[in-house]
């Protein structure tokens, strides 16, 4: 008789525990990744040909969304892994290009989207979310600033050399970036990333300039 | 409350339609000025743009009125039946409380989707001309734009409530949310790349945070449908998402699909008790 009271007071205490608070009962239960996908297609029913790679995610935007770009640390390091054997590095070693290009390749917001030709040209749009040249006022703030970005690192070839890998895929650096993998997707072309990289890393270039 | 006469408003947007033409309403460049200078130029332009008086999307709202009345179809009559979720022909607050689950057609919808609903059943009407013309362009009027418009100026100066109870409703509340979060296409992102921070910028674009519930989300959802002047068009929330999605490099999104209607119910949600001011006038 005793031990069947403490059991229906404990099972009485787990209940309490166990009800939704007022918060969590706002927030409906997450759908299966099945049902939202089922989603997806039916909003994207017939693309364009060449444009279903765009909606279906790879390995690593899979899991950056369902961790919300916060991975555990080891899924992150398996990340950084596989996205840094996808950097290809010029065939001569040389990542510094033109800085002048590189400034057009940063202010060049177009290329990609349904509106655009097929043959329009391909920007970085770098100043959609970075600081760059001091003197250009009209930049964004997702990413960090990079004003006097080689200066900064004293125009070391090594420093360049990453800047190359971090402009061709962000995530060979840091597992989730939300910077676009410009090489990796092959969006911006060799020439291009190279441009942007002289663009940080030229000291005559406007970014180094105070 | 900014409910006005149908005469009213035509001759005010005309008035306007005119100065925007003449450029009369735009700022200018921003030029190589010191930072805070900049951020003052915007917000006088912001606010210039933002006078309800000199909205031209009110021609929109009387277009509507007059579209929601006529009889059209193979059923030749009217919208006036329609239920949008406060009752059979109830325009009044309608607005503020959709997305909403309709039982008669056993599905979640916007108010785009249950007008093409309300279109079809009613009316008997071809909603291929009225899905062609989803968006207006220079010579192009569009029937959803006006209906959208004249239907959700009658749940202005309301607060946004749209119901997440129904089983249906939450689960388009959390695929929403997983669509929100969802990066993919060749530039990696997702809605929350642009819009889960505080006091983000695109360029010198403000970028609200939409993954919270609070002013932000409230002042955006609350704002739609809105003209553009960049574009001399009044749009809809559908327009707003396929920008969204031409920006994030994705393929444009079906018209008035259920994904379309799950982000806005997630959005929706984060801008609860917001307050309705539509037609809005945004850049």
């Amino acid at each position: 008789m005793q031990t069947k009271f403490i059991i229906s007071a404990l099972a009485a205490v787990a209940a309490q525990l166990l009800l939704p608070t007022e918060g969590s009962a706002q927030q409906p239960a997450p759908v299966s990744p099945q049902v939202v996908e089922a989603y997806v297609k039916g909003t994207w029913k017939s693309p364009p040909e060449g444009w279903q790679s765009r909606i279906d995610q790879d390995e690593t935007q899979k899991l950056c969304s369902q961790y919300r770009n916060s991975p555990p640390a080891n899924i992150a390091q398996n990340i950084v892994a596989r996205e840094k054997a996808t950097v290809v590095f010029p065939a001569d070693g040389k990542v510094l290009g033109n800085w002048k290009d590189g400034e057009k390749v940063a202010q060049t917001g177009t290329g990609g989207q349904f509106t655009d030709p097929p043959d329009a040209v391909k920007g970085g749009n770098c100043y959609a979310c970075h600081q760059m040249a001091a003197k250009e006022l009209s930049f964004g703030t997702l990413g960090p600033s990079l004003v006097e970005y080689g200066k900064i690192r004293k125009y070391k070839p090594e420093e360049a050399k990453e800047t190359y890998a971090k402009i061709f895929n962000a995530q060979s650096v840091q597992a989730c970036s939300n910077m676009p993998r410009f090489g990796y997707h092959k969006f911006l072309t060799e020439q291009q990333m190279k441009d942007v990289t002289a663009y940080l890393f030229d000291p005559e270039s406007p970014v180094n300039k105070p | 409350m900014l409910r006005r006469t149908t005469r009213e408003n035509f001759v005010r947007a005309m008035i306007i339609r005119a100065m925007i033409a003449a450029g009369l309403l735009w700022a200018g460049p921003v030029g190589a000025q010191p930072a805070d200078q900049t951020e003052k130029e915007i917000e006088k332009y912001r606010e210039m743009i933002s006078d309800p008086m000199a909205n031209p999307a009110y021609l929109n709202v009387d277009r509507g009125e007059i579209l929601w009345a006529q009889k059209r179809g193979s059923k030749n009559v009217s919208l006036e039946t329609c239920d949008l979720g406060e009752g059979a022909g109830k325009v009044e607050g309608a607005y503020a409380r959709l997305p909403r689950y309709f039982a008669d057609a056993d599905r979640v919808m916007d108010l785009e989707q249950r007008l093409l609903w309300c279109m079809d059943k009613i009316q008997g009407l071809d909603t291929a001309d009225v899905i062609k013309r989803r968006f207006s362009g220079p010579g192009v009027t569009s029937d959803m734009e006006d209906l959208v418009a004249y239907i959700a100026n009658k749940s202005s100066g309301m607060k946004l409530s749209a119901p997440v109870s129904h089983p249906k409703e939450q689960e388009m509340y959390a695929v929403g949310e997983a669509m929100f979060y969802r990066r993919s296409s060749i530039s990696d992102f997702s809605c929350a790349t642009c819009h889960s921070e505080d006091g983000k910028r695109i360029r010198l674009q403000a970028l609200p945070n939409l993954s919270v519930p609070g002013k932000a989300a409230q002042e955006t959802m609350g704002s739609w449908p809105t003209y553009r002047v960049s574009q001399s068009q009044t749009r809809t929330m559908q327009h707003r998402l396929w920008d969204c999605y031409r920006q994030m490099r994705m393929p444009i999104p079906d018209y008035a699909s259920d994904g379309i209607t799950a982000l806005t119910v997630y959005l929706t949600k984060k801008a609860e008790g917001g307050e309705i001011l539509v037609p809005s006038i945004k850049r």
